[in-house]
């Protein structure tokens, strides 16, 4: 017997915010109990593993848009700033920076010291950041080295280029796994891991179908606002059982909103797609800008590589955890970040026909140079080619600084004048 | 004008030309040819050589030409050599490339592929994935078979096969290049007054834009007269300088700095001399090229090897040299450099080494500012000294 239906609407809040504040206790708590706790990044956090260990997983990324979210980011951008950062570097790191020389006190609580960082290289600056805290704290810092797309050399999955891949991450895991022993003083337990994996199945599963239902017209949720919590739900809670079950509720939740009607942006009239990642020092307001048009996002390239790599068909083979595992990282290297970032005109091309999308917005950010170098780029290719309009937008991910209102609400207008333009052409 | 002074004045003419006449003239005299190109900061140019190419290096365009179109392609806080290695091409001037190698050295570059391959369809494109796990017992395995899977497609375009005579000739004539190199560098630091940092750089540089065979001849020649030349030892400190692994400063940048210092070492296209001892020509050559990335290497901020600590990395080099003080510079909107040199400079002052921390960008074309830093920061130093 299904819920009710006020009982399944509002869920995904309720239960994204009580998840999120479990994990800061969780984290707070670390710092008293001395527990071991990994920093790790979205992408290529190797959760599963690390779960098995008991790790508290720290996802530095978040933590830093939390700081802008909450309005101070700056103040600690400056701290990162004096102690030498330059202006031009990631302004993630320098929140994170900032938040160490303050010893990791945080606006939601207090973030332990890292016993282990584990590290991807899909962004070349978690290497960078990564030794920052090398140099900070002494810890070991291990790089889950993951080759990404590589064009029509990688499309074989049965080709040498992928087996010769998957072997290097094969044998990069089983020394994570000694160094983890080493650490926490426990055995490697494969069955654990194997659950970990099967809970990693249903999430990525379950992640899909939720995208899936804003194929809808109208779409039951935005991908900038609540998407960006799925996100962050589906790194923290990654190969655990809450993080499928809150999957669970999500899915229920827009089925029920569709059967209602409900749309994410009231009156929705213009659906679209973001490319590149949000602005979280003014996160409110780049939604406002494009709500006020009756625009909705209903999906992003930031829901793919910042989602897990949760690429339709993953799914792990529990037969062959380890091996599995690491086919999986490979291929997530490369289609679900590499791909969705570097070569992104052919998944665009899906979801603008899936999806029904009418326009894309390209946001540039200048603390991220992995997301948003190409984009100009990928606008233009997308319009000469696809006949898609595409709006370029640059601001940052959190430093407030670089954020100019008149000047991106004058594009975003001028950007729904002409969309309504072409899609009156186009239907006619 | 002697001898030197005509091979350095058409060493800076090649260097400063964007039409990569070198390249051109090959090409006349190999009309079937095919030219590999690779971006920063290293690349295996002993597998192109193998496939009878020309490897050429693209390093970005200096202040040689306009920026125009790769500004409407790539976001505008990205680094200049990207968006001017781009304009290269878009402006035709590197017609002549049939592949195009961007190894992953950083997100900009890798970011930057993706516009190549969508904006040059009839061209290669590939991204090389070197190891960021370099200390990992596997990466040697990972590494050969990459370089392998670079050789396939190198010998699908060049139409003919990679063979292991022809493999170990070629690692036999980067190896030459390598030793001259490094006698180049031995003189830097034991006589500095002999051959100047532009001098040297221009010797580095244009290795990668002409056929190794005659880079060899022209490194034999200069090595042959530099110890004739009637310069004078002259009371100037003695600096390492940087931050030129990727992104290269203007040439007069460091003619500026070379009239208050002696730059004695530097990683100034640090690609060209990544490898630092002989490649073996005996056993699996594609292993010895991979195993020689990782284990007989210098160091940049680009490649993540915990053994080689980047810092400590720097003070040895400084100690090698018997530098009394580093220039720590980075190219504008580097990410990597940028971040490195907070480490660089907080390591350099916990050792007491005096340094300049600057930034640069390839198209400077002022450069009073930095003349002045650097004066005042040799004057300082000399009086320091003395």
């Amino acid at each position: 017997m299904s819920a009710p239906t006020e009982e399944v609407l509002g869920t995904t809040r309720r239960e994204g915010k009580r998840l999120m504040d479990l994990w800061w206790q969780e984290m707070t708590e670390a710092v008293q109990t001395g527990r071991p706790t990994a920093y790790v990044f979205a992408m290529g956090s190797m959760a599963e593993l690390l779960r098995t260990f008991d790790f508290v997983l720290n996802f530095p990324e978040i933590t830093s848009l939390q700081i802008a979210v909450r309005g101070q980011s700056q103040a600690y951008i400056q701290t990162a700033e004096d102690y030498g950062f330059s202006p031009d570097v990631c302004g993630y790191v320098k929140a994170d920076v900032g938040l160490q020389l303050r010893q990791g006190e945080h606006p939601y609580g207090k973030v332990p010291r890292p016993s282990l960082v584990v590290t991807s290289n899909v962004c070349n600056t978690y290497i960078k950041w990564s030794e920052f805290w090398e140099h900070l704290y002494g810890c070991p810092v291990f790089v889950m080295d993951l080759p990404g797309w590589r064009g029509r050399d990688s499309a074989d999955l049965n080709g040498e280029t992928f087996r010769n891949d998957a072997r290097y991450v094969l044998g990069q895991l089983r020394e994570l796994i000694e160094l983890c022993e080493r650490i926490t003083g426990r055995r490697f337990d494969l069955d654990r891991f194997r659950e970990h994996l099967a809970e990693a199945n249903r999430m990525a599963e379950l992640y899909n179908a939720v995208c899936e239902t804003n194929r809808h017209i109208p779409a039951p949720f935005n991908a900038v606002v609540e998407g960006v919590t799925y996100q962050g739900i589906a790194h923290l809670y990654r190969g655990s059982p809450q993080g499928s079950r809150y999957f669970q509720q999500v899915l229920q939740e827009m089925q029920e909103r569709i059967r209602l009607g409900m749309a994410a942006v009231p009156d929705e009239r213009f659906r679209l797609v973001l490319v590149g990642t949000t602005c979280y020092s003014h996160f409110r307001r780049f939604v406002e800008l494009f709500a006020s048009w009756g625009g909705v996002f209903v999906h992003s390239t930031y829901m793919v590589f910042a989602g897990g790599g949760f690429l339709p068909g993953f799914v792990y083979d529990l037969s062959r955890p380890l091996e599995s595992f690491a086919e999986r990282m490979v291929a997530a290297a490369y289609w679900g970040y590499t791909g969705s970032m570097f070569y992104q005109q052919d998944w665009l091309d899906e979801v603008v026909r899936r999806w029904h999308v009418d326009g894309i917005c390209f946001h540039g950010v200048k603390s991220c140079r992995t997301v948003s170098t190409g984009l100009p780029d990928v606008r233009e290719w997308m319009r000469v080619q696809r006949n898609v309009p595409g709006l370029f937008i640059q601001s940052d991910l959190v430093d407030p600084r670089l954020w100019s209102d008149a000047q991106v609400k004058n594009r975003v207008d001028a950007f729904f004048e002409a969309l309504a333009a072409h899609k009156a052409t186009t239907r006619r | 004008m002697d001898d030197l002074e005509r091979i350095f004045d058409d060493l800076r003419a090649l260097v400063e030309d964007p039409t990569f006449p070198a390249v051109r003239r090959w090409l006349t005299e190999n009309p079937q040819g095919k030219v590999v190109g690779s971006f920063q900061v290293f690349f295996p140019e002993e597998v192109a050589h193998a496939a009878g190419m020309l490897p050429i290096k693209i390093a970005g365009a200096g202040g040689t030409i306009q920026v125009r179109q790769a500004d409407a392609r790539i976001a505008a806080f990205v680094c200049s050599i990207v968006r001017s290695s781009l304009e290269l091409a878009l402006s035709g001037r590197l017609d002549f490339l049939s592949v195009m190698v961007v190894p992953n050295i950083c997100d900009a570059a890798r970011n930057a592929c993706g516009v190549w391959v969508r904006s040059f369809p009839h061209m290669r494109v590939e991204t090389l994935y070197h190891p960021h796990n370099a200390a990992s017992a596997h990466a040697v395995d990972y590494l050969t078979g990459e370089y392998r899977r670079i050789g396939r497609i190198l010998e699908e375009i060049g139409g003919r096969p990679i063979t292991d005579e022809a493999l170990r000739a070629s690692i036999a004539l980067f190896n030459e290049n390598r030793r001259l190199l490094r006698e180049v560098y031995r003189i830097k630091r034991e006589a500095p007054w002999l051959l100047s940092a532009v001098e040297s750089y221009l010797l580095v540089r244009s290795a990668g834009l002409m056929p190794r065979e005659e880079h060899n001849a022209l490194l034999r020649r200069v090595l042959e007269l530099l110890p004739h030349r009637p310069t004078k030892k002259q009371d100037r400190i003695r600096v390492v300088f940087e931050g030129g692994f990727c992104e290269q400063p203007p040439l007069d940048m460091l003619a500026v700095i070379q009239n208050a210092c002696y730059i004695v070492d530097d990683d100034l296209m640090i690609g060209l001399r990544w490898i630092t001892d002989d490649v073996p020509t005996e056993g699996d050559l594609w292993r010895n090229l991979a195993d020689s990335y990782l284990n007989r290497s210098s160091y940049s901020p680009v490649q993540r090897d915990p053994r080689k600590p980047k810092a400590e990395m720097l003070l040895r080099r400084i100690r090698e040299s018997g530098a009394e003080a580093a220039i720590v510079a980075a190219a504008k909107m580097c990410e990597p450099g940028l971040e490195e040199q907070v480490h660089y400079s907080r390591a350099l002052e916990a050792a007491g080494i005096p340094h300049l921390v600057m930034e640069f960008e390839e198209t400077m074309t002022v450069f009073e500012q930095v003349g002045m830093e650097v004066e005042t920061f040799a004057e300082s130093l000399l009086f320091q000294f003395a």
